[in-house]
């Protein structure tokens, strides 16, 4: 009976990483799940579903030897894989601005309140070197209704100084 | 009147194309009456080809009522359709009855002019918006064997498109 596991890995990026370490999985007999794979800051991270018929060490000898060619550190987490059950999101937020520290607590601390469930969020930092932007876009579901977040979301621009757009995402099933 | 079975993907049938209809008789009719009770039959669709339920003639049937606060143009049955022009983008989230439990995002014409027969055999214009515009572009791809899946947009590209999209410099073109 094969589980799921996390198989988490950071390092600096080159190329070739995904193909050894996916490939590594394979010839051990692992079945690839949902994955994210970005390159934040010149890092390269991966966090992967791994489906493996051993224990987490058998996985961590599994991809130990990649790891160490590449300089990465992984970790391993034993998980419920619980695919082919997505939560659609039902609202896009934007908020950027000059970036300052504080931005994404701010604002996801805002939209907690108010009953928003983050499903996905990207940030990239932009800009200059001596004047850099944040530019984060969250999805999620709006448990309370969109008019709350809307509000909120106004008030956190004029408090904060940050431009805020929300949308609601209208999924069409064709 | 029968509830039709609906292709899943990776049924490789779903990726031909389909050809026109040439006899609006009888036989055509019964058909469109079951596509149409297979669309209300399914979850929350808006629109559904000939194709996904393995009848390969482009035939769609559409249908956005259900949506509060958009132009519409009510059911239509459009049999042999052509998008005659295009104009602007906007990107939303698309599901399909072929592709259960998996949505993305694709970019589609804001506005369209639509040139079709309906199960008579009589030729329509339409000009439709955004929402409409949208499931008719996604069913009709399902007649030259197009799926969402073939026309999705990154996370990225969103930001850009959507900022993009709130700008105020775009003219209406009606």
């Amino acid at each position: 009976m094969k589980k799921w596991f996390m198989l988490i890995l950071v390092g600096k990026d080159q190329p070739g990483i995904v193909a050894q370490i996916t490939r590594a999985l394979y010839e051990g007999e692992c079945n690839l799940g949902e994955a994210s794979m970005v390159r934040l800051g010149g890092n390269f991270t991966v966090m992967l579903m791994v489906q493996f018929a051993g224990d987490e060490q058998a996985l961590d000898h599994l991809v130990g030897p990649i790891c160490k060619s590449f300089n990465l550190r992984h970790h391993v987490d034993s998980i419920e894989g619980e695919l082919l059950h997505h939560v659609e999101p039902d609202v896009r937020i934007t908020v950027y601005g000059a970036d300052r520290a504080g931005i994404v607590a701010e604002a996801t601390g805002t939209l907690a309140e108010k009953g928003f469930n983050i499903l996905n969020l990207e940030s990239d930092v932009g800009g200059t070197a001596e004047d850099p932007i944040y530019i984060m876009t969250i999805e999620g579901v709006a448990e309370q209704g969109i008019e709350i977040l809307e509000e909120a979301l106004t008030k956190l621009a004029q408090d904060q100084g940050l431009e805020t757009q929300l949308e609601p995402i209208d999924t069409l099933i064709g | 009147m029968a509830v039709l079975d609906i292709l899943i993907y990776p049924d490789p049938r779903l990726k031909q194309v389909s050809k026109p209809v040439e006899q609006f008789d009888d036989a055509l009719r019964a058909f469109v009456r079951n596509l149409e009770e297979t669309l209300e039959a399914g979850p929350g669709g808006v629109g559904i080809a000939a194709p996904q339920v393995g009848r390969f003639e482009r035939i769609v049937i559409v249908d956005v009522s259900c949506k509060p606060k958009i132009k519409h143009h009510g059911r239509l049955v459009l049999i042999n359709p052509e998008i005659t022009s295009r104009e602007g983008t906007v990107i939303g989230r698309e599901g399909c009855l072929s592709v259960p439990d998996y949505t993305g995002n694709v970019a589609r014409a804001k506005f369209i002019t639509l040139r079709a027969r309906d199960e008579f055999g009589k030729a329509h214009e339409f000009h439709m918006e955004r929402y409409e515009a949208r499931a008719v572009q996604h069913e009709m791809d399902h007649l030259d064997g197009l799926l969402l899946l073939d026309r999705l947009v990154s996370r990225r590209d969103l930001f850009r498109r959507q900022v993009k999209e709130s700008s105020p410099a775009k003219p209406h073109p009606e």
